[in-house]
């Protein structure tokens, strides 16, 4: 059937069983729209307030589902619009098709209106792009590119397409969805060296991350530790794939992660670090971290193996299938003197827990945690807030943990807390800062267009609080750029979008207030008032190691 | 720091250079040099790159490179499994007082002299990159007003290609 490539795109991503969109249009992505118009039964749009929105709701749309998440601008703008988008999905590994117009190619390259080298602007921070110059490549161009994106190590992958291209008529004909084109196990003399290091360990140590979300691994993940009968840690991308109260998990490491897990990581004989990159806010100091340990490391992107950290041994292969590999052949074990050490790890560590009364993060966290189903998507943005979140929350279903953890993007959570929402079709809850909130809380208006039914939970002290503490820490407190002398009424600025909203100064009232938000059909704005001074504890200071843990700053937790 | 040469099969297609070098950008290495050409497929186009840098550093651009789709085989050469060479033009001052002695030197290098005018003389070398190096150096003695050289390329002694080692 002959079709226009707009058609030829639409029908496509419908094909692929792409179900909804995320975009704002413009100039050269015209005729894309003209076809979502025409098939909007079988494909819905959500239009946002600006393209990098749009972009992080595609990311919350694939982290909660797994599936290919889709962003659609036009030209120039637009597309530089998406790029901190597609970073963060590329530092996160987030399967995503991203989708531009681009002026018609005999304009190409001529500096015309609203025309950018968006293939040339992405390449770094894509697994691959696409500049689409001939419409018979274009359903080929869409289909490679899903594959890609949910192959191996997922990513971003963009496609640019010129306007004359949209027009252009050419024969299409339906494909079935492309399966990923999944790697095999790693080596099997790897998996038995593997076996023979785990076997005669003392103290293993389980270390995973984003890796087994994306390889759907959690059952593996749980019957090796089982297995070996070992402790387990994870890095932030690591969160909510395992229930946050498992008898056998100590937490999140790293930076700001549990001191028990961080003790247990730095006191194994042997880690098994599992779909993780060593990055330098999970290591600290990398010559000093663990260095008495074997590090056995299995990830499905070889390039991550020995990349940040010598290892003793190091597997390239399927995640799942490699871990299934080590479960044919490992003998079950019991390491009761190791548990009595991380029975010690577990004590020390609540010896620092907070008891304040109050408006604190931990107590705002754990009122939180009452509201939260099991399959409550909650986001995140980045600071402070992002920190407690990811040490306070409980986490009982994978894939609902929304963070931006290798870029650390400000501004990632409206999006991604509405893309969510979308994928689920449940309610989700935003954690943001005040920073954070400004720089995405036009999305509320998406939110209040579509009452997306989100809880924003506004951790509000003012400041930027994580580069204060750092000032706080590490300059003296010189407070340069990070005090919000701002007026903004949150409640007020709810409002003015359409939607509901109320200020919280005491935890008495944060109940009710919770209780208000959770039944609200669209997005509700909670403005929590927290110090300015609450610090984010343990820190690791950049380039320490576990020994120089802070755990404690002036009275403060 | 060592001195690497990596030939890189990669899929005929615009921007693929592009793809290419910019991993190079990226960990900050520099190319010491750099040919492209068609291959016996016209699918196919073959990057050959010299460079300098740590063994570690090496290995991970090397899985980079691996991880763009449109590298389709990497081979790295040394001088024992491979043959390398490089074209040389060099062009002279030509005065009566050098002209001989240019003349000796170019003869013992095998360079060959492809144009001559009353007050220049170009020179055209083919040999591995020391090779060329070594001439330049005792052209220095003269006054040399340009320099061209293409860069190394690389081929697998015996009968094994960088194709059988394909991965598409």
């Amino acid at each position: 059937m002959r079709l226009t490539g707009s058609d030829i795109l639409v029908r496509t991503l419908i094909e692929q069983g792409c179900d909804t969109v995320f975009g704002y249009p413009g100039g050269q992505i015209l005729h894309v729209y003209d076809s979502l118009y025409k098939y909007q039964d079988e494909i819905h749009h959500v239009l946002t307030a600006h393209e990098q929105g749009a972009a992080h709701a595609a990311d919350g749309y694939a982290r909660t589902t797994g599936r290919v998440g889709v962003v659609i601008s036009t030209s120039g703008p637009g597309a530089t619009n998406l790029v901190t988008g597609i970073a963060t999905a590329h530092l996160d590994s987030i399967p995503m098709v991203a989708i531009c117009g681009n002026v018609p190619t005999n304009q190409i390259g001529t500096d015309s209106f609203q025309e950018v080298d968006i293939t040339g602007v992405t390449l770094p921070i894509t697994k691959h792009n696409y500049f689409v110059g001939d419409v018979t490549e274009l359903a080929d161009a869409i289909r490679e590119a899903f594959t890609l994106a949910q192959s191996g190590r997922p990513g971003p992958v963009l496609i640019d397409i010129p306007k004359d291209v949209q027009m252009a008529l050419c024969d299409y004909e339906p494909a079935s969805p492309v399966q990923p084109i999944k790697p095999q196990p790693a080596k099997e003399i790897r998996i038995q060296e593997a076996a023979r290091l785990l076997e005669n360990a003392r103290r293993p140590f389980i270390y995973f991350g984003g890796g087994v979300v994306s390889a759907d691994a959690g059952a593996e993940l749980l019957a090796l530790a089982e297995r070996l009968d070992a402790p387990l840690g994870c890095s932030m991308m690591g969160l909510s794939v395992l229930p946050t109260d498992h008898p056998r998990f100590l937490g999140m490491q790293g930076m700001h992660g549990h001191l028990a897990a961080t003790r247990a990581m730095s006191n194994a004989d042997v880690i098994l670090a599992l779909g993780v990159r060593f990055n330098d806010r999970a290591t600290g100091n990398r010559a000093k971290f663990s260095p008495g340990a074997d590090i056995i490391h299995i990830d499905v992107d070889g390039s991550e193996l020995a990349k940040n950290i010598g290892i003793t041994c190091g597997l390239r292969g399927d995640l799942r299938e490699t871990m299934r590999g080590l479960l044919d052949i490992l003998p079950a074990a019991k390491k009761p003197v190791w548990w009595d050490a991380i029975a010690t790890y577990k004590e020390e560590e609540k010896m620092y827990c907070d008891t304040r009364p109050g408006m604190t993060p931990k107590n705002i966290l754990e009122t939180l945690n009452t509201y939260l189903d099991a399959d409550t998507p909650v986001a995140t943005d980045v600071g402070q807030h992002q920190m407690w979140a990811a040490q306070y929350l409980h986490f009982k279903a994978p894939r609902r943990f929304v963070s931006s953890g290798g870029l650390g993007t400000m501004g990632f959570g409206m999006g991604a807390a509405m893309g969510a929402a979308f994928a689920t079709g449940k309610r989700s809850v935003l954690i943001t800062g005040d920073g954070s909130f400004g720089m995405s809380l036009q999305e509320l208006a998406t939110a209040v267009t579509y009452q997306v039914p989100m809880v924003i939970l506004i951790f509000n002290n003012g400041v930027l609080g994580m580069v204060r503490q750092w000032q706080t820490l590490f300059f003296e407190k010189h407070y340069s750029g990070t005090v919000l002398e701002r007026k903004t009424d949150f409640v007020a600025l709810a409002q003015a979008f359409g939607a509901a909203g109320e200020r919280v100064e005491e935890l008495a009232s944060l109940q009710a207030a919770l209780a208000r938000a959770f039944q609200e059909a669209g997005p509700y704005v909670i403005d929590c008032k927290i110090d300015a001074d609450e610090l984010v504890l343990p820190m690791l200071p950049p380039g320490g190691s576990m020994d120089d843990l802070i755990m404690k700053v002036e009275g403060k937790i | 720091m060592s001195k690497y040469t990596v030939a890189v099969l990669v899929r005929n297609q615009s921007g693929v250079l592009n793809r290419v070098t910019s991993l190079f950008r990226r960990r900050q290495f520099n190319i010491n040099a750099l040919t492209v050409s068609e291959t016996e497929s016209n699918e196919l186009s073959r990057i050959t790159v010299v460079f300098e840098g740590e063994e570690d550093y090496k290995q991970q651009l090397v899985n980079q490179l691996y991880k763009l789709p449109d590298v389709c085989s990497i081979k790295e050469f040394n001088s024992d499994n491979s043959i390398s060479c490089e074209l040389l033009l060099i062009k002279l001052v030509n005065s009566p007082e050098t002209r001989d002695e240019i003349r000796t030197a170019s003869e013992a290098f095998g360079a060959v002299v492809v144009d001559y005018s009353k007050d220049s003389i170009m020179l055209r070398l083919t040999d591995e990159s020391h090779k060329i190096d070594d001439f330049i150096n005792l052209m220095r003695e003269y006054t040399i007003l340009e320099i061209c050289r293409t860069g190394s390329v690389s081929l697998e002694k015996g009968g094994t290609t960088i194709r059988q080692m394909i991965n598409f």
